[in-house]
Order: structure tokens, then sequence, then C-alpha cells
């Protein structure tokens, strides 16, 4: 994903400049205008997601590779080390104080370490990483099955959409609000067969620009769903009154929630 | 005095489709580019050797310390600045961009906004071209207008000579499209067209793992990438000739054709 930062500052503050330059037409209904107008520009994602899931097999599986096709070069999406005091802490000890916490919308609201994560069954894949920006690189990932995780927390039949909180900053806003990454996916690609949390990328253990000590792999959708970092796992039923409420960092700015292309 | 002798040339279908398809690809270009402009650089194969894309737009410095922009294809550079890689006021750090804000939709770098517009405007294309594809076969336009007779393809050293010299048939032969345009025009329409679609969706990671044989057709997601760009500006280089041929061969005629289906012939006295 590498969007750099201040092109996603720049994408925000070029919407503010937007709808601040409104304000003084707001009697002439410009701003209701646009908004209609947005969408039906974003009308298409509904689409795509409906016309995808339709011709799509739910668990079809997506492509992998051999060692042989593996990037000589895999570069690290987004933050490559995140400025974040609580996880500069964790990492000087290896993750060892790090916790994985799962609640929300469960029966049993639940804590992992690092050694009991690696306890579950392992799945490995190769797989190839496509980020939004158009690049992308063939990586080796091990990690336990997501939904082998949820099934020992007993999602609620309410629950609909898996969160998952990073402990990457992003950025530093001015009023101190919340600017952490984040990002959902819904429970039937949870439980994808090559929907796992990766603790190693490459038969070692997962270094920090990609993501340390766990991230997802979402092997059908683009790198920026692929949450880095996670500390928090919730599951919710809607995500709307979640932060911007559009489901993720990158989905706050504009980018699509479902990123299946 | 010339006569004039008018002729229903184009049917409303095949009119309101071709303007739609002006909007659709004028839209996909432009944000096509956009979205080229978050990663200027393109490869072949599955994934991305970033130490050897294939073609490559960035900035570089001058052997004087200047910022230029520098365009890299097959590890030949070229100094493209003023268009490519740096555009605009140099000591604007917006400028620092592969292709020029007034080719990008929008025009501020806004990878989010070009996939929206990307998508709406590619999934108009796709229905535009199914009603266009469809109705070509229903309708006959397909066998009657754009497939070409074999004794016509043993004239297509001749039709390409006229149109090199910008001689277009007038009166009786001026009633249809002659086999330079009905080759064109099915190379277009149902080659060059769905390819550029089939190379997009085989960008898509989720239709890769139900479609693999997408990845088989092109090579991998990122020599699809490429021939999908590559085809874009094919196509913009047929919108280029075919906008010469509108202009060199009667823009009024042949817009009020495009727009009311009523073309002018001509005099067949005047034939060529």
């Amino acid at each position: 994903m590498r969007k750099s930062k201040p092109l996603a500052r720049r994408a925000f503050l070029s919407r503010a400049a937007a709808g601040a330059s409104l304000l003084p037409l707001a009697g002439c209904d410009q701003g209701s205008m646009s908004a209609w107008f947005d969408n039906i520009l974003d009308s298409a994602e509904s689409v795509t997601r409906f016309v995808q899931r339709a011709i799509t097999g739910r668990n079809a599986l997506a492509p992998e590779y051999s060692e042989a096709e593996l990037s000589k070069h895999f570069r690290a999406n987004g933050t490559t080390d995140p400025e974040d005091s609580r996880y500069q802490t964790l990492a000087k000890k290896g993750f060892a104080d790090w916790r994985l916490e799962i609640g929300g919308l469960v029966e049993r609201p639940m804590r992992f370490s690092l050694a009991e994560l690696r306890a579950f069954p392992a799945k490995t894949q190769i797989t190839r990483h496509d980020c939004v920006e158009g690049w992308s690189c063939i990586g080796k990932w091990t990690g336990v099955h997501l939904g082998t995780v949820l099934d020992q927390v007993k999602p609620k039949p309410s629950a609909r959409y898996v969160m998952f909180y990073s402990a990457d900053p992003m950025e530093q806003t001015l009023d101190g609000s919340d600017s952490r990454y984040y990002e959902s996916i819904d429970l039937a690609g949870a439980y994808h067969p090559q929907t796992i949390l990766a603790y190693a990328m490459n038969d070692a253990t997962l270094p920090i620009p990609y993501g340390a000590p766990l991230r997802l792999r979402d092997e059908r959708q683009l790198g920026y769903k692929m949450a880095k970092y996670i500390m928090r796992i919730e599951l919710v039923e809607s995500f709307a009154n979640i932060r911007g409420g559009k489901g993720g960092y990158w989905e706050d700015q504009g980018y699509e929630w479902y990123a299946g292309i | 005095m010339t006569e004039h002798r008018l002729v229903y040339r184009h049917r409303l279908w095949v009119r309101v489709t071709h303007w739609i398809n002006v909007i659709c690809m004028t839209g996909l270009l432009m944000s096509g580019l956009q979205i080229f402009n978050a990663h200027p650089a393109l490869y072949w194969g599955d994934y991305s050797d970033f130490d050897a894309p294939i073609f490559a737009i960035g900035e570089g410095q001058s052997a004087q310390g200047q910022v230029e922009g520098v365009t890299t294809i097959a590890g030949h550079s070229y100094n493209t600045t003023g268009l490519l890689g740096l555009s605009g006021d140099p000591r604007d750090p917006d400028s620092a961009r592969a292709f020029p804000s007034w080719a990008t939709l929008p025009s501020d770098l806004w990878l989010a906004r070009g996939r929206r517009w990307h998508f709406f405007f590619a999934w108009l294309f796709v229905v535009n071209g199914l009603v266009y594809g469809i109705s070509s076969l229903i309708g006959r336009h397909l066998r009657r207008d754009l497939v070409p007779s074999s004794s016509e393809l043993g004239h297509v050293g001749r039709s390409l000579w006229d149109h090199l010299r910008l001689r277009f048939p007038k009166g009786e032969d001026a009633k249809r499209y002659n086999v330079i345009q009905k080759l064109t025009y099915l190379l277009v329409a149902f080659v060059l067209g769905p390819v550029m679609i089939l190379a997009g969706i085989a960008m898509s990671p989720r239709m890769d793992a139900s479609y693999p044989i997408l990845l088989e057709i092109f090579g991998g997601r990122q020599s699809a990438r490429t021939i999908h760009f590559i085809l874009a500006f094919s196509f913009l280089g047929f919108v280029f000739i075919h906008l010469v041929m509108v202009l060199v061969s009667g823009v009024w005629n042949n817009l009020r054709s495009m727009i009311t289906g009523w073309y002018d012939i001509g005099d067949d006295h005047e034939k060529v």
C-alpha cells in the first residue's frame, strides 16, 4: 500500500478545502449537489461487490506460488516502525508482554499471547500481495487461521464484522483524537481458508516493517485491508459509529471498504 | 454546385452508445492516469521487480543539479520535464508527478477518488459495450455494416492507399463503411475493448482467486497491468487517427451523421 502520509493528508485536506469553499454557497444547494454526486460515484463499489460476490466462489482460493517465485525484495506497505511508546516498549521485549485482545460481540472475550497463537495449527501460504497503488509482491506467510481463533471466543449471532485495531498511530492529530490504523472485514471473509493472523514471514518471525507481532492476511483483497501491528480485535454488528464510520483508516479517507478490486 | 443527398447512416442506438462511449473512455483514461500516478512504473510477470521496471516515470537530477522529469523505457532514460515526471512550476512540490494534472481525473494527486471515477466509468463502459455488442448481433449491424466481404478484403491495400492520400468515397460507396473502417471498428470494439476490460479484471485479487485463467492469459498480474496500460494508449492512438479522419473527411457531415443519423453522400458524379 505504501501510501505516503502527506498524500493521505493531502486527500483529506483537499476534501476539507472543497467543503470549506462550498460554505458560502450553502444556499445554492451546492453541498447536497456534491453529496448526491459522490453517492453516484460511490455506487460503483456496491455494484462491484455485488457482482464479484455473485460470480466468485465464497471460498475460492487466491493463487498460491512456489518458493522460487518469492519476491526478492518485498516492499513494506504503510508504516514501517510505529511511533508509539507502548508499541516500542512491547517491541523491545520481543513482544513477550504483548497480548491479542478479542472482544465485542463474542460469548467469551479472550486474550492471547504470541506463544498461545503459535500453539494453534499453523497455516503457511505463498501469496501475492497487491497494493492499491498498483504494485505486487509475493511473500510466504505463516499464522493461525482467523476462523480457528474466532471459534475460541464464539461470535454471537449478531456479529457481522471483525474490526482490527492497530498500534500504528499513522499521524499526530492536533486535537489528540484517535488517528490509529484500523480495518474491518466481514465474517465470511474472516472464515475464508486463507484468512490468517500471520506471525511469520518468509520462514522468520514477522519483522516490524511487515507488521510484528501480528498482521492480517486476507488474500483476496488489496493490501490496505491487511492491518499490521494488531493489538485488539472486536466483533461488531455495524461499524457506522466507529471512528469515521467507513470501516477503516483509508476507507475514512475515501478508499473502498470492499477492496477485492 | 454539389448535390446534397442525405442517407440515414447511423441508427439511434449506434449514436447513443457512441457518445456514451466517448464520455466513458475520456473518464477511464484520465482516471486511469491518476491511478498510474500512484505507482508510475510497469513490470512484467506476477510481481513487481522494483529494480527493473520496463517502464517508469520519475524524477531525476541533471548534471547541473536541477530537478527534471525522467521517463525510462527498457533501461533507456529520457528527459521529459514539462510533461512526464515534472510538470508545472518546479518550485511546487506537487509538480513532481508522472502524468501532468491536466491529464488526470481528478487533477490533484488523489488515488482514492481516481479509483472511484475509474470503476464508475468502467461499469458504464461495460454496460454500454454490452448494449452495443448485443444490438450489433440482433440488429445485424455486425453482419451488414461491420464484417467485410471477401471481395472487400481484396481491396484493403487500395483502401489504405486512399486513406493515406486522404481520399474518401462519395456517393453510393459512402453509404456504408469502407473496408479499412470496418476492420478498424471490428478490432477496436470487439478485440481491443474486451481485452482491455479483461486485463483490468485480471488485476482484481478477488477475480484472480476464482478465475486464475486470467493470470495465465496475461502472464501474471503485473503483466496484465502493463497490457492494460499499453491497450489504453493504443485506444488513444485509435481516437487520434479517428479524429483526424473525421476532420479531413468533412467534420460537419460526420458530426451531423453521428448526432442525427443523416449523412450527406454528396454527388455521385464527383466520385474520385
